[in-house]
């Protein structure tokens, strides 16, 4: 059976820790344009930017490069009346797209989640061999892995080798 | 491999994700300065060692990051329930489970 998943670094994007209350998440929803998800795993988009829920209190924010000035600058505006946390992690972590048919079979290689009941457009914050990474379904078929910066040599290296077994059959 | 039900995410989740965190339900006391040695003694160190249903914290650190609460059988190494923090612990009183069977001090 022919192997035809890809596993590719992207190219840097923004991203930023956001932690606010449940009480300033109407104010800080208003501020950046679109409703901030509600549920643990869930996330939302508007634009090129997607909110995705982490935690009870905790959400990260990827955006295009160029475009983390103005979120800076609009959540900023309402900090007197909205308390909440706003950090730039863009630099933190490296960006990992697994695709293609066996990117589910692929990943549970080093992943301890049933990937089966993740669905589409969800994300989690998991473990991948002992590195802590974001682990998001963009598609059926088509996985995004944000891992520390110095852990990607590592998770790069577990999937060149797991690609290699699959290819040839293994 | 142990899975775990994370009060936060609504779901189980594999072991690997969490961390232990010791025993449950021991609140700091309001005025440590207002303590005896003993007294402190007792809150830093002295815990349970329950053989049985055990209230316990766990972090679902490489998840959502919260600490909750789980009542877990020593024994048979069974989560009856997880719970988040600042719920109070449910008693169990499962047919055929142990009982605690608490050290005399
Ligand atoms: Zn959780």
């Amino acid at each position: 059976m022919a192997f035809n998943s890809t596993v590719e670094t992207l190219p840097a994007m923004g991203r930023f820790s956001l932690r606010c209350k449940r009480e300033n998440t109407v104010a800080m929803s208003k501020a950046l344009g679109f409703e901030l998800p509600s549920s643990i795993s869930e996330s939302a988009q508007s634009g090129g930017m997607t909110a995705l829920k982490l935690g009870p209190d905790e959400w990260m924010l990827t955006c295009p490069m160029e475009a983390r000035s103005e979120i800076e600058k609009s959540l900023a505006a309402i900090y007197p009346d909205a308390v909440h946390s706003l950090t730039d992690i863009s630099s933190r972590e490296v960006s990992i797209r697994i695709s293609g048919p066996e990117a589910e079979e692929l990943l549970s290689t080093s992943c301890p989640r049933n990937l089966a009941e993740l669905k589409s457009g969800r994300g989690v914050r998991t473990i991948f061999d002992s590195v802590q990474v974001i682990l998001t379904r963009e598609e059926q078929n088509q996985f995004r892995l944000d891992v520390w910066r110095s852990f990607v040599p590592h998770v790069m290296g577990l999937l060149r080798v797991a690609v290699a077994e699959f290819e040839c059959g293994l | 491999m142990l899975l775990i039900h994370c009060p936060y995410c609504k779901e189980k989740l594999p072991e690997l994700e969490f961390e232990y965190a010791g025993q449950a339900h021991i609140a700091r006391p309001d005025n440590p300065a207002e303590q005896t040695d003993a007294e402190w003694r007792d809150y830093l160190f002295i815990r349970s060692n329950v053989r049985g249903d055990h209230a316990e914290q766990w972090r679902h650190s490489h998840g959502c990051g919260r600490y909750f609460n789980a009542l877990r059988n020593t024994v048979s190494d069974k989560f009856i329930a997880t719970y988040e923090i600042g719920q109070a612990c449910p008693t169990s009183h499962a047919e055929g489970e142990e009982n605690n069977e608490q050290l005399e001090s």
